[in-house]
């Protein structure tokens, strides 16, 4: 047993880290913040050219085929700087869905195009309210035409091409779920940008109406793919949620060391010593499951589902709470635009919806947890 | 990142498996399994007894203490060795619970700081079983406040002699040695007049008296000491420096205890998997779902810290003062689940013993459960440790820090 990652893959953090405070100051998350730009375009072109975008892709299909623990580093790394940029909707959702499901031909097109950072994607999976199930989706696709609306779709509006969860049958169950490619510069679709909790990461509603789509997938195995993405998903946005926690938490102790209240540093209050040290604590746990999950990931274990599932929970829950203890350390500072508390917290609330909710992954781990202990 | 064993630990995982299968008490595994709460009580046989026995057999085949060195009685095996060990030793670890505070605590502070001579004498003993110890620490004017203790000891020809009171010492009652710290120095500042010694708790002028405990068990004691003589060759480090000498067993302290906490959220889960409320199964409820969860990733995130900590440990890097949160989680969230667990038997769960469901489980844990967050430094002080020492936070404001002992004011000091 060797629970860490490897020297390379620590040195590959050091690297991310390094290119990321360079490029990615919270100067730059705030131009996106601002509305001065949808994404940072500077950040991905460096992306890119890092070899960051496609360092789980294959080489046959233009990446760097490292693997998917260097994704779990680079995508720490991506947390800790906020980075405004489309990676988790591009990386984690589209490209996971094309490695799982695509032909040779989509991969080549999408993939490369996706690690040169030439195309954004994203997965068009959410109607309105609601968590992921197959009953809630209610677009359909017959003869390769879609018709519907998604809301909300992360990225939705800058992406050029999106993996859409659609309806192909009837019968009530999942099978009646396909997967669509859409390239989405195509026309037949009217996106809206829509305002939310996190700027620096857009999100669009994106209505189709008789839209060209091509099949991703076997028909009706939309759902079975989906779950897997998801999963991975959770595991890779779990690690940018504890770099959040971790970020977070060094603000917080940070300004408990600067600022003074009463003749002391404020630092030095329990009340405060002990908020940061749950915060540690809270950070702690959800690295440990996140990396259970890399583990599962990367080997693509039978316990992926149960691992991943335990990690998007502590880290959501982590994240929120240090991104929220964050702010009541830094008192009225923190509850300032100037300050860069509330950016964390836009990202800690935002990213604890994306997949689904706290208490949907809830009931997705006690049901994993169920089969694992029946079998 | 790797789960799997290693070759050699897949052989050492074998070896340690079969001769567990072959010598385990077996006749009390399904007991030992059940009372890993806290509650480690047999019905028909004196849990001392079988504890005893079961780690002599360890030592005799070399199992024991299995990161000690050979010389001092253990295996000299590397710490992943000694957590594949743990997994295939299952519920009959229940029974070094016995002996933590020896094997965790004195163990390692004689190590660092006995004479060779008792290292050879006393160690081989202790880590078989055959002579049990306990740690004399806490006293009514300093627990978590471990340097305001008052006992006195005071040098007289080769001898010193000890005059004072500890009290909640785990085991004393069985202990044939314990370590203790005592005052050498009140004129100086409390933690610069502090001196630590082991000795023979069947010396002259020991007296043991059993604490009646909240849960109603009795596991720990008040001891007093009159005119207690230890030669001087049983002083561990300086005098004066005791301190520094009971620092070294205090972090031996939290990870020994932090890694052997209970959650009881395994317990939890097998419990709500069965039990049927008036809508169904429990485990079917969406209140009980979303406290199951938050719990089972507390528990795999403890689990997972401690993993991480071996791992650092087996490339050679110290284990830090981040140990700490294994008790500081694992504390108050077996106190938060056995709540639950009565909360989900509703009027019925407030009967406890064999009375009650699954032979009072719950309730014998609800009752242990505060001892955990008390012992081995309280959650409050685990908060002080992670915020000062991995966080970098200032230390809290000492109004005793430059002050002689005796010019300190302390509650019912004379
Ligand atoms: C089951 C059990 C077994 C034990 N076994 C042993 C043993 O074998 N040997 C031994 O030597 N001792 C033993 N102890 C003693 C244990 O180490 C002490 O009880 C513990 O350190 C707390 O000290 P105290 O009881 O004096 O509480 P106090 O120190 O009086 O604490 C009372 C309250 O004040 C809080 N408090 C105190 N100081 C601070 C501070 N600086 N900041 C914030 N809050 C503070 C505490 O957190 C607590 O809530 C045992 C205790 C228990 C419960």
């Amino acid at each position: 047993m060797n629970f860490d990652f490897s020297d390379d893959q620590k040195q590959l953090r050091d690297q991310a880290r390094k290119f990321l405070t360079e490029k990615c100051s919270p100067k730059a998350v705030r131009a996106v913040l601002d509305g001065k730009a949808p994404y940072d375009k500077e950040l991905w072109k460096g992306l890119a050219e890092m070899g960051f975008l496609g360092v789980a892709i294959p080489e046959d299909f233009g990446g760097a085929g490292a693997g998917h623990l260097e994704l779990c580093v680079i995508a720490e790394e991506m947390g800790r700087a906020n980075a405004p940029v489309p990676f988790s909707s591009t990386v984690y959702l589209a490209a996971e869905a094309l490695l799982i499901a695509g032909s040779d031909a989509q991969k080549k097109k999408w993939l490369s195009a996706i690690a040169s950072g030439e195309a954004i994607g994203t997965l068009a999976l959410f109607e309105g309210k609601g968590n992921p199930s197959p009953k809630n989706v209610k677009l359909t696709a017959a003869n390769g035409m879609l018709n519907g609306v998604k809301k909300p779709v992360a990225d939705g509006a800058i992406a050029d091409f999106a993996v859409v969860a659609a309806r192909t049958g009837s019968s009530g169950r999942d099978g009646d779920i396909s997967l669509f490619i859409v390239d989405l510069r195509d026309g037949g679709v009217e996106v809206k940008s829509l305002t939310n909790l996190d700027p620096t990461r857009g999100q669009a509603e994106i209505t189709f109406r008789d839209c060209k789509a091509e099949p991703l997938g076997a028909a009706g195995e939309g759902w079975s793919i989906l779950t897997q993405v998801l999963d991975r998903a959770a595991v890779l946005c779990a690690f940018e949620q504890v770099g959040g926690s971790d970020r977070a938490l060094e603000m917080g102790r940070d300004y408990a060391l600067d600022r003074i209240a009463f003749g002391r540093q404020i630092g030095s209050f329990q009340a405060v010593k002990h908020m940061l040290a749950d915060m540690y604590v809270s950070a702690t746990l959800a690295r440990s499951n996140s990396y259970y999950g890399a583990w599962a990931l990367s080997t693509n274990a039978g316990e992926l589902p149960e691992a991943a599932a335990a990690a998007r929970i502590s880290a959501t829950q982590a994240f929120q709470h240090c991104a929220k203890n964050n702010i009541q350390v830094h008192g009225g500072m923190g509850f300032t635009w100037e300050f860069d508390c509330h950016m964390y917290y836009r990202r800690a609330n935002a990213m604890a919806l994306g997949l689904g909710s706290l208490s949907y992954w809830e009931d997705q781990l006690i049901d994993r947890m169920r089969k694992k202990n029946a079998a | 990142m790797n789960f799997d064993d290693t070759p050699q630990e897949a052989e050492f995982r074998a070896t340690a498996r079969a001769w567990i299968g072959a010598n385990a008490p077996k006749q009390y595994e399904d007991e030992l399994r059940k009372s890993s709460l806290g509650r480690t009580q047999l019905k028909n046989a004196n849990i001392l007894d079988v504890a005893k026995a079961w780690q002599k057999k360890k030592a005799d085949a070399g199992w024991a203490c299995l990161h000690w060195p050979k010389e001092y009685g253990g295996r000299g095996s590397s710490p992943i060795e000694r957590v594949i060990w743990q997994q295939e030793e299952g519920p009959f670890g229940q029974l070094s619970r016995m002996f933590i505070i020896g094997h965790g605590m004195c163990g390692p502070t004689m190590m660092a700081f006995a004479r060779e001579e008792h290292k050879r004498a006393y160690l081989p003993p202790l880590a078989s079983g055959e002579k049990v110890w306990c740690q004399l620490f806490s006293e009514p004017a300093g627990g978590s406040d471990v340097a305001g203790l008052r006992t006195r000891a005071e040098k007289d020809g080769d001898d010193w002699v000890i005059n004072g009171q500890k009290i909640w010492t785990s085991g004393a009652h069985y202990s044939d040695y314990g370590i203790l710290l005592t005052r050498t120095d009140p004129t100086v500042p409390k933690h610069k007049g502090l001196t630590m010694f082991f000795l023979d708790m069947k010396s002259p002028g020991v007296e043991v008296r059993p604490i009646k405990q909240a849960s109603g068990a009795s596991d720990f004691n008040e001891v007093y000491f009159t005119n207690v003589r230890i030669p001087d060759h049983q002083r561990l480090g300086e005098v004066g420096d005791g301190w520094n000498v009971s620092l070294t067993t205090l972090m031996n302290e939290r990870s020994a205890i932090g890694a052997a906490v209970s959650t009881g959220f395994p317990e939890l889960f097998e419990y709500c998997s069965s039990l049927m409320l008036d809508d169904g199964p429990a485990i079917d409820d969406r209140a009980v779902r979303a406290k199951l969860a938050n719990w089972a990733v507390k528990a795999s995130g403890l689990k997972y810290t401690s993993m991480r900590a071996i791992s650092a440990l087996s490339k050679g890097e110290r284990p830090g003062p981040e140990n700490s949160i294994g008790k500081l989680v694992a504390g108050s969230m077996i106190q938060d689940v056995a709540t639950y667990a009565l909360d989900l038997q509703g009027a019925g769960g407030v009967v406890s013993g064999e009375d009650a469901e699954l032979a009072g489980r719950f309730q014998a844990m609800l009752l242990r459960a505060p001892g955990t967050r008390v012992e081995g430094g309280t959650d409050e002080i685990m908060r002080n440790i992670i915020a000062e020492r991995v966080l970098g936070l200032p230390g809290d404001i000492r109004v005793d820090k430059d002050v002689p002992f005796n010019k300190i004011p302390t509650k019912g000091r004379d």
